[in-house]
């Protein structure tokens, strides 16, 4: 019986070994420890044995039982990795392959640009507000001290709707609606679309957007507004952009600065893309005429204050290096898409 | 404005490289827009002495010219003009000379016989007769000027100025001349200024014996001035003029029109010089316009004149139209004999007026417009004297006319030092300040500024800091941060706003940007009836063209443009969006309704209806709308009548989508289908939910029931979806619909429709009963809408 115990072990374990897969070994087990295995029948024969042979043939039909059930453990955790391992052989992709495409939506240029600039502002204390584009002659030219037939009016070429109504030909509108309506202290931008007849061309349209900015308080300085716009240009423009003010002229502020920053292509040296002077121009500022405040029915005595105008075409040209403003009224979503 | 620099040396000298000169301008409130070296593009081109000539033994002709250039050994020159002669003086280009317009000239042969440069012409040095009037048009410029041979050709024919071009902005028209950059320029190096004081002899006469002046109307007129010269004699101006002129970009005529020319430039005061012979009794009136009156302009225009402008009359007509245009007699003629000059200081907007009504902006109104000044018309009337006899242009008659309303009391502006540091941040003592303004001839007396006449544009304190801060400098001034803190707020409406761009990003839409004007005809494109109200528009009076002739009502047209654009730029797909404003007009009201709507089109691709649907819904939920009711309308001109729903909330209208009407698309050129959808954004802002809490997550399960009922073709799966939810009530966690099926055994004429419901109650597990119960009202509402359950 010790003998036959043995052999089973042996064939058993070489049976173990040598099943492929896990459905041979399910055979394996059924037959080697099923009711109706070789083990079993051994273990049922028992009873023929003298009480002094059971113990000790009672231990070794056990240890072989063991020794089986763990084989029959350790081939199926083997078969298992096996498969599993060439399961992920099988699902091998080609990683090259390109992604499922999602679609996604771009913000225009003009306005990306735009939303930083805001943030900009935001962050320095000033509201964002807007006014109509459809305006009077009165909030559009009288009350910035541009009587009727002031000479700077030509410089303007209007559209007029009305005699006295027309499209803005600025944002600075917004600041007298602004100053009738707060308080100071003001702090305000509010950007939007001014019109003028200007032919369309490469760096001309009849529709483009300024942004127009207004501070008014107590003892507000030409220090003040050098300050505030430098911050806003080095933001913009990195912290290393040169930045200079030159006397200009503008019927509601007084003084009058236009402001521009270094050609970044040459350094000041003047090239093409600056026109050879060294200088960009980028906005049109000033301490806001004693005129338009008492008209506004700020005391100048008082109160004083400065506004500045940007334009958004040239910034964002500059930005994208975009040459044909066109471009951004056509759409193109070819055009769109590279924002 | 074009500064000639050598006509500046007169007033004021400067030795600042021209780079500099340039920016020290710019700084101090002069704009340099650039300058440029006359005859910068000509090298190598010197004065020749035509020694001898032969002809070309291979042409009939050419001439071999052997030239002096001032070396040691003539150069051979061949030719084919036909003007030049042993003995004459001509610019020769040498070897490897530039010419204007890039022309190189290099050593070469002519018919086998070599050539070591080129006689040039007048074009050929980009001059014309107007520079000199001596030389001829075609062939070459025999020099008739003092110089030596070998001498460059740019010094021996004054082509060697430097010219400065300013933008002078429209407060300084004293700006507008020689002298006032000449004050500029002293003011800001702080050197002195030399002026002239035009000195006239005189011939004797009395001015006043040949002409006689009645203004009429002394408001538009605030000073007319005139005197006579006789015997003139019509000839070119001298060189050093012609240079001066031509340095400025003004074409020499003769030494008369010159000479009215020149002081113009110099004094900036418009000067008009016309025949006396034409003068009708010698009497001049300034007056308005008769009713009716018409005048033939310089130019031989005829032009209707009105009351409200002022002319230049004899006893009968007018000659002139002040300060814009003389008349077609007013010129110099060859037989003119005696000319009256005149300098005047007419009204600005009045000139403005007129020449703005008479559609012609001429030097002189341009000048005028800005407001001149009446002090500087005898200074002009003098110098233009002057230089008639220095010039031998004719012999002035003694005297001169004067009719001066002007006041002549000089304007004074409160100066306080110590606000003007307050106000720009610097700290200048008072005497630096007066310093300062002192060489731009504003003095100061005690606590007040007396302003020159020629600067109007100085009438208060601020005006006063201007010119102390561009005299200190700009860049000097310091820059310090805002003080005090400001709070910025985004609105509500602003966040809104903020929300709808990054929505209809996220669901991959691009912005669009168009134009909020567009032409009367988009109404007809998008099919809109003659008589629709919505072609009520704003109108501009003065467009570029039709195309840009009125403001939209709606975004529709500028959406389709847009993807027709694209779709002739060959793009597959398109899908856009825009926040745009339609403007409508209000009865009683100036100002239009600006209304922001939020356009959105598609085309090509997954593009159809539900998927613009789709977008809308999805929109309205982040927005946090309630769930918007869509109904089919069928009368929307632009849409295709079976594909176009109105939404709503509640009783209000937000908005539409649809697909475009193939009538409309065909009008736009777009061959494919497309949809638009339009929302109102005020409407959306108002219909929001107020700010959603949090909902528990069920505790207890649900139970899913399916359900298909068969109904009527044209029964709206909306009505469906109404009937059951009303039905089942707030049980009703869910109800989806999975499927519509056409075809048989579904009888023709009708659909199935298959929704999957999912039931569950917040505080207990439903029961089989309930959820049947559910169905059976569900199926109940559904037979009233003649949909039974699909066996």
């Amino acid at each position: 019986m010790k003998s036959a115990l043995e052999a089973i072990r042996a064939r058993a374990l070489e049976r173990l070994q040598n099943a492929e897969d896990l459905t041979a070994l399910e055979e394996a087990r059924v037959q080697l420890l099923g009711k109706k295995g070789e083990l079993t029948a051994i273990l049922k024969s028992m009873g023929q044995l003298s009480p002094e042979e059971r113990p000790a043939m009672g231990q070794m039909a056990n240890e072989v039982r063991a020794a089986i059930e763990e084989k029959l453990a350790a081939r199926g955790a083997a078969l298992k990795a096996a498969m599993a391992e060439q399961k992920l052989r099988m699902e091998t992709i080609d990683v090259t392959l390109p992604g499922t495409p999602i679609r996604e939506g771009h913000r225009h240029p003009l306005n990306l640009v735009l939303d930083e600039i805001k943030e900009i502002f935001l962050g320095m204390g000033f509201d964002v507000v807007s006014g109509p584009e459809v305006e009077l002659d009165y909030y559009n030219f009288e009350a910035l001290n541009l009587p009727p037939d002031h000479p700077a009016r030509d410089t303007q070429d209007t559209f007029y709707i009305t005699d006295k109504v027309l499209l803005r030909t600025q944002t600075s509108p917004v600041q007298i609606r602004t100053m009738e309506q707060r308080k100071p202290p003001i702090r305000i931008i509010a950007p939007g679309r001014v019109y003028r007849s200007d032919a369309v061309d490469a760096t001309h349209s009849p529709i483009f957007h300024q942004i127009e900015g207004l501070v008014v308080d107590e003892g507000i300085t030409m220090s003040d507004l050098k300050g505030c716009l430098e911050t806003v240009i080095k933001r913009l423009y990195g912290e290393d952009s040169v930045v200079r003010f030159r006397p200009h002229h503008f019927p509601f502020t007084e003084p009058s600065a236009e402001v521009d920053v270094q050609c970044f292509a040459c350094h000041g040296k003047g090239c093409r893309i600056c026109k050879g002077e060294g200088w960009i121009e980028i906005l049109g500022c000033g301490m806001v005429h004693p005129k338009v405040l008492s008209g506004c029915g700020l005391d100048p005595e008082k109160y004083s204050g400065f506004a500045f105008g940007i334009g958004l075409e040239r910034i964002v040209m500059r930005r994208f290096a975009v040459d044909d403003m066109r471009l951004f009224y056509e759409n193109d979503t070819r055009f769109l898409e590279q924002f | 404005m074009n500064l000639s620099m050598r006509w500046l040396d007169e007033f004021v000298h400067v030795d600042a490289p021209i780079h500099d000169y340039c920016e020290a301008l710019t700084m101090s409130g002069s704009k340099v827009e650039g300058y440029e070296q006359e005859g910068a593009d000509i090298q190598n081109v010197v004065v020749g002495k035509v020694l001898a000539m032969e002809r070309h033994p291979d042409s009939d002709h050419m001439w071999i010219c052997q030239v002096d250039v001032g070396k040691e050994e003539p150069v051979q020159i061949v030719t084919g003009a036909q003007n030049v002669r042993v003995g004459d003086l001509v610019p020769a280009a040498l070897h490897k000379a530039h010419l204007p317009g890039g022309v190189v000239i290099t050593r070469g042969k002519l018919r086998g016989v070599e050539s070591c440069g080129m006689l040039c012409s007048l074009k050929e040095l980009g001059l014309t007769v107007h520079d000199f009037p001596y030389a001829i048009e075609d062939g070459i410029f025999i020099l008739q000027e003092a110089c030596a041979v070998g001498e460059d050709i740019r010094h021996a024919i004054g082509l060697d100025d430097t010219v400065v071009e300013f933008e002078i902005t429209s407060n300084r028209p004293d700006c507008l001349s020689v002298i006032g950059l000449a004050r500029e320029t002293a003011a800001t190096y702080r050197l002195p200024l030399h002026l002239h004081t035009p000195a006239v002899q005189g011939c004797g006469g009395d001015v006043n014996e040949l002409l006689k002046v009645r203004v009429e109307n002394t408001e538009l007129c605030r000073r007319y001035m005139a005197a006579v010269v006789r015997n003139i004699k019509v000839e070119p101006s001298p060189r050093w003029l012609r240079e001066r002129l031509r340095a400025c970009g003004v074409r020499p005529i003769n030494n008369i029109v010159d000479i009215t020319n020149y002081v113009m430039l110099e004094y900036g005061q418009p000067m008009h010089a016309f025949d006396l012979k034409y003068v009708r009794d010698g009497q001049i009136v300034v007056r308005n316009a008769a009713p009716g009156e018409t005048i033939t302009t310089l130019d031989g225009t005829v032009r209707e004149l009105s009351p409200e402008m002022l002319v230049i009359a004899d006893a009968e007509k007018p000659s002139a139209v002040a300060g814009v245009m003389g008349g077609e007699y007013s010129g110099i003629h060859e037989d003119t004999d005696t000319i009256v000059f005149e300098s005047a200081c007419f009204k600005g907007s009045s000139v403005r007026l007129t020449a703005k009504k008479l559609g012609m902006r001429t030097e002189s109104s341009g000048r005028f417009e800005k407001g001149l000044d009446p002090m500087n018309c005898e200074g002009a009337l003098l110098r233009a004297l002057e230089l008639v006899e220095q010039l031998g242009a004719g012999e002035v008659i003694s005297g001169v006319i004067d009719i001066d309303h002007a006041d002549h009391t000089l304007r004074r502006v409160p100066f306080d030092a110590d606000w003007m540091n307050r106000f720009l941040g610097i700290s200048l003592t008072r005497e630096e300040m007066v310093k300062s303004l002192r060489p731009l001839e504003i003095a100061v007396v005690e606590d007040e500024c007396i302003v020159p006449s020629y600067r109007s544009d100085l009438e208060q304190k601020a005006d006063i800091a201007e010119e102390v801060a561009r005299m200190y400098g700009y860049d000097k001034i310091p820059t310090t941060a805002l003080r005090g803190t400001a709070e910025a707020i985004i609105t509500p409406e602003q966040d809104f706003e903020r929300r709808i761009n990054n929505a209809m990003i996220a669901m991959g839409y691009d912005e669009i940007v168009t134009y909020s004007f567009m032409s009367p005809k988009m109404y007809d494109k998008i099919c809109l009836p003659a008589d629709h109200p919505m072609r009520r528009s704003v109108v501009i009076t003065n467009p570029l063209g039709e195309d840009t002739s009125i403001m939209r009502t709606t975004g529709l047209p500028s959406m389709l443009d847009t993807l027709a654009r694209n779709y002739n730029n060959r793009n597959p797909e398109a899908w856009l969006y825009e926040i745009s404003s339609e403007y409508l007009p209000r009865e009683g009201e100036d100002l239009p309704e600006e209304r922001a709507v939020l356009m959105v089109g598609c085309y090509g691709g997954e593009a159809d209806f539900f998927t613009l649907k789709g977008a809308v819904e999805s929109l309205l939920s982040r927005l946090n709308l309630p769930r918007a009711d869509y109904t089919a309308v069928s009368t929307h001109p632009s849409y295709h009548p079976g594909r176009f729903a109105v939404l709503t909330i509640g009783e209000v209208e937000i908005g539409s989508v649809g697909e475009v009407h193939p009538a409309v698309l065909e009008n736009f050129g777009i061959g494919c289908r497309a949809w638009v959808a339009r929302l109102d954004i005020a409407r959306m802002f108002a219909a929001r939910l107020p700010e959603a809490t949090y909902h528990a997550l069920p505790r207890f399960p649900a139970s899913t029931r399916d359900l298909a009922v068969i109904c009527d073709e044209s029964l709206p799966v909306a009505a469906i979806e109404k009937a059951i939810s009303c039905a089942v009530g707030n049980i009703l966690e869910q109800i989806k619909l999975f499927d519509v099926y056409r075809g048989a055994p579904v009888p023709v004429g009708k659909k199935s429709v298959a929704y999957s419901l999912v039931l569950r109650a917040a505080d207990r597990t439903l029961t089989v009963e309930e959820c049947d119960k559910a169905i059976e009202k569900a199926l109940k509402a559904l037979a009233q809408l003649g949909a039974t359950l699909r066996a």
